[in-house]
């Protein structure tokens, strides 16, 4: 890449290199996002259909009552609408230019192009570390195909994290320059990306801290300079402006625990460059002045403790502190807990996802370490930030990508710069003492200035060279075989493949939803666990009990209980809302490991939560502690209502006796479980989607058991030869 | 900023030196005075207000006295909505918040002004000019007022 540009004579023609070279690179982050394209979340499509049907103010004032039955969803209040926005507003200037253009193409690659903004916003942050362009080109193209990036934006993933990276990127970029400029004008560019942000992902309380986290140290490092001032109050100033304006953030930033850090630095900085100037009036007396400053800090951390402590402002939220002790989600917010994004990540992930750029964002790191500018200070806090969060949650994982992909482009660049320069160094140049007395006099947090480095040997160049070459052949290989296999399917249509090699596609999921679409009610009312419920919202079209949006955690409780407990218990529950019918996942006819049974303990966990009494945890263990499905499985599990509707008639499928559960691997006992009060209603090809129906009370005022029984007994035969073994269907 | 009313009389001095920053290097003969001789005298608070009070008057332009003078009303105005809110109540809060936003934001603007268009600190601001400045101040304070309408309700 820089070898082009060192050939080429001239600025001009290297800064057309450079845009060409960025614009190729833009197309490759857009294109390797392109393997499979399926819309996949299905709420912000819905979303944005309205939006897009019924115009802004309509959409602002949008009450679902379609999502979250009985109580319904205040939607425009309580989203973030930058997504949809972004995309209407894409689509009505489509069309003012005359291209007509569906709604849901904008929708499916909305991600990759905005992926390709990334790249090119990581070239601009990159640029203000390093005076090097290739560090720039390098990070974008990382940030191009890095997988940890990729995740959250293929084509299709039509999700918040896939513009809200890029306003992550800008934001930061816009922040270095308004910090290296003292400008105000860029101060107000970053305050604006960031109110975008704050439209667009509840993620951007990691923007607000890290900054005034950034200005913090800065300050604590003596480093108050006029330009930290215009920059962090220009930002701060319209940047909380600017985030009240969204309704679902509205007064949060006065009012809640995690805006204050920045509150604070902005009032910090106010007294600092206030005693600055005092002391330049009066000098002599920095202690005396250092003495107010520090009183009033109290003063203001007090104030901040009292206030917290009367309820004028919110104490930190559970989330908060589930970021510090890993444990305190499951004990009291188990529905957090519950969200597989929200595990501790796993070691191999770092790999899987960032390859080598793992081992280069060290290295990169202590090269701005090195230098230690303000502009480096913030790369080591952010690094340090992130990859702790990074560690704590899979999910964010993404707001560490960028500044790994900074640090690795800016340790790449050093390295190849270094052993791609041509011409020898002349060794006379460069004495071995370069004078050790000024050196030791620096103190420890000045900026330092560089040595030059040179390399004498043309072959450990080539060697060095050589093998980055190769590393970075290999990185991108990884790159495309993960994104090839791992990030490009969704998660409704499940791919495996036959003994032969060919790939056979599961489509159960749709097919359910189909079933659902042509055979119900348009208001029948879907009870199933809320990962389902957007997808049922989408594409079923039919009001759920609970979605993806986990706003109320007692209704999901209320869930959780219905399918933990007893039939009769679970009945009148499913009465009272109305339930039509039940829908649930299972898994054990395909070995599909991601279904309910497996989600079950979090059900219980969550509905024990609400009621302790009546559910209990501890039950659905064996007394060894086993969770076990099979013959051995306690009676609280055999008869809960999960447990019934995922095995009903599962035997029929075996020869008797041989029943078998191939995600838990054990064998079912021989006779299945009953069912009074649902009726089976359908179930999908391969066994992943049961939907049951809710029997309706029952005419002669008869309880459902003793109805199943009086039936059963007068229609023992036809009952049997009406279903008899049911066999696999193969294509 | 006690300067008010000593704004007119310092119309004679070095315009454009001092300011909010610790740029010592261009420190100007006035301050130096100064300097010296708040070693030799007392150190009561009211000996330091008056040193403040001459730093001020001997190194301020009459631009800057303006824009000082701007500054100061925003404290008042802030300071009265906030006690206005503490005795009255904060009822319309929009209303509250989006007054002493603006209040606030327009004085860290205005600093920003006074501190870039300093002399002194030419070194910390070598790519703004003053004229650049006060573009910047223009349009940071047109996006800051728009949203303070946007939000008052």
């Amino acid at each position: 890449m820089d070898l082009f540009a060192e050939g080429a004579k001239g600025q001009n023609a290297r800064t057309l290199f450079r845009a060409v070279i960025l614009c190729f690179i833009a197309a490759a982050a857009i294109s390797s996002r392109l393997f499979s394209v399926i819309l996949d979340p299905w709420f912000n499509f819905r979303a944005t259909k309205y939006l897009v049907a019924n115009g802004f103010y309509q959409f602002w004032d949008w009450f679902d009552d379609r999502t979250w039955h009985p109580l319904g969803r205040v939607t425009g209040g309580t989203l973030y609408p930058g997504l949809m926005v972004t995309s209407g507003i894409i689509y009505h200037a489509l069309r003012a230019v005359s291209i007509p253009v569906d709604i849901r193409n904008i929708c499916v690659l909305l991600a990759p192009a905005f992926s390709g903004l990334t790249a090119f916003a990581s070239y601009i942050l990159t640029n203000e570390m390093v005076t090097s362009p290739s560090a720039g080109l390098l990070a974008a193209i990382f940030m191009g195909i890095a997988p940890g990036y990729i995740s959250r934006s293929v084509a299709g993933s039509y999700d918040n994290e896939a513009i809200a990276i890029f306003l992550l990127v800008i934001t930061y970029a816009m922040w270095i320059k308004a910090l290296k400029q003292g400008s105000m004008l860029y101060g107000a560019l970053c305050a604006l990306f960031y109110g975008y942000m704050v439209a667009s992902w509840g993620g951007y309380a990691f923007i607000t801290n890290l900054i005034s986290l950034h200005a913090f140290v800065l300050l604590a490092m003596g480093r108050f300079s006029s330009r930290l001032y215009v920059s962090y109050t220009t930002w701060y100033a319209l940047g909380t402006l600017a985030s009240m304006q969204i309704p679902f953030v509205g007064f949060l930033p006065v009012k809640t625990s995690e805006h204050m850090p920045a509150l604070g630095v902005f009032g910090l900085l106010q007294l600092v460059g206030f005693i600055e100037y005092l002391n330049f009036a009066v000098p002599g007396r920095r202690w005396f002045f250092y003495g107010c400053l520090f009183g009033s800090v109290l003063l203001g951390f007090f104030g901040l403790v009292a206030l917290t402590a009367s309820g004028v402002i919110a104490p930190w939220s559970g989330r908060f502190y589930s970021l510090w002790d890993t444990g305190y989600a499951k004990i009291h917010i188990p529905i957090i807990a519950s969200v597989s994004e929200h595990q501790p990540t796993a070691w191999p992930a770092f790999f899987f996802d960032l390859n080598m750029l793992i081992w280069l964002f060290p290295a990169g790191v202590y090269f701005c370490y090195k230098q230690l500018k303000d502009e480096h200070v913030f790369v080591v806090v952010y690094a340090l930030t992130a990859s702790y969060f990074a560690g704590v949650m899979v999910r964010l994982m993404l707001t560490l990508t960028p500044i790994i992909c900074v640090s690795a482009a800016i340790a790449v660049s050093k390295m190849l710069d270094t052993y791609l320069d041509m011409d020898s160094p002349d060794p006379d140049d460069y004495p071995m003492e370069e004078a050790p007395e000024s050196s030791k006099k620096k103190k420890p947090f000045e900026e330092k200035e560089e040595k030059p480095v040179g390399i004498f040997g043309l072959i450990s160049k080539g060697i060095v060279v050589g093998g980055m070459t190769v590393y970075l052949l290999l990185f991108v290989l990884h790159c495309t075989w993960v994104t090839s296999n791992a990030y490009s399917s969704p998660s409704v249509v499940l791919a495996s493949r036959m003994p032969d090699g060919s790939q056979h596609i599961i489509d159960d999921y749709r097919e359910a939803y189909q079933w659902l679409r042509q055979n119900t009610r348009e208001d029948a009312k879907i009870m199933a666990w809320w990962d389902y419920g957007y997808q049922i919202g989408g594409m079923a079209d039919r009001p759920t009990l609970v979605d993806n949006n986990t706003w109320n955690n007692t209704h999901i409780a209320t869930v959780g209980k219905a399918m933990s407990s007893r039939e009769e218990v679970s009945y009148p529950i499913m009465r009272q809302h109305e339930v039509d019918y039940v829908l649930i996942v299972f898994g054990g006819l395909l070995g599909y490991s991601g279904d309910d049974i497996n989600k079950f303990l979090w059900m219980v966990r969550i509905a024990e939560g609400i009621w302790p009494d009546e559910v209990k945890e501890r039950d659905f263990f064996t007394p060894r502690g086993e969770y076990r499905v099979d013959a051995g499985a306690t009676d609280t599990m055999k008869n809960s209502l999960m447990y019934k509707m995922s095995y009903y008639n599962y035997n029929s499928l075996f020869p008797p006796g041989q029943a078998q559960d191939r995600v838990r691997g054990v064998k079912l006992p021989e006779q299945g479980p009953t069912l009074n009060t649902v009726e089976e209603a359908f179930t999908s090809e391969n066994w992943i989607i049961r939907i049951y129906k809710v029997k309706d009370l029952d005419n002669v005022g008869r309880d459902h058991a003793s109805a199943v029984a009086f039936e059963k007994g007068h229609k023992k035969k036809k009952q049997t030869s009406k279903r008899g073994p049911r066999s696999l269907r193969v294509e | 900023m006690a300067a008010k009313k000593t704004a007119t009389s310092s119309a004679t001095a070095i315009p454009g030196s001092g300011g909010a920053t610790p740029a010592r290097s261009s420190t100007p003969t006035p301050a130096t005075m100064t300097a010296k001789a708040s070693k030799s005298s007392g150190s009561s608070p009211n000996d330091m207000v008056q040193k403040v009070i001459k730093y001020y008057i001997n190194t301020t332009g009459p631009r800057t006295n303006l824009i000082d003078v701007f500054l100061v009303f925003l404290v008042v105005n802030g300071a009265v909505q906030f006690l206005y809110c503490i005795i009255a109540g904060n009822y319309p809060f929009n209303a509250f918040l989006a007054g002493f936003c603006a209040t606030v934001g327009q004085f860290v603007l205005t600093a920003s002004l006074r501190i870039q268009t300093q002399e002194a600190n030419k070194n910390d601001f070598p790519s703004v000019s003053p004229e650049r400045a006060f573009a910047d101040y223009v349009v940071c304070s047109l996006i800051l007022h728009f949203f303070c309408v946007n939000f008052i309700n």
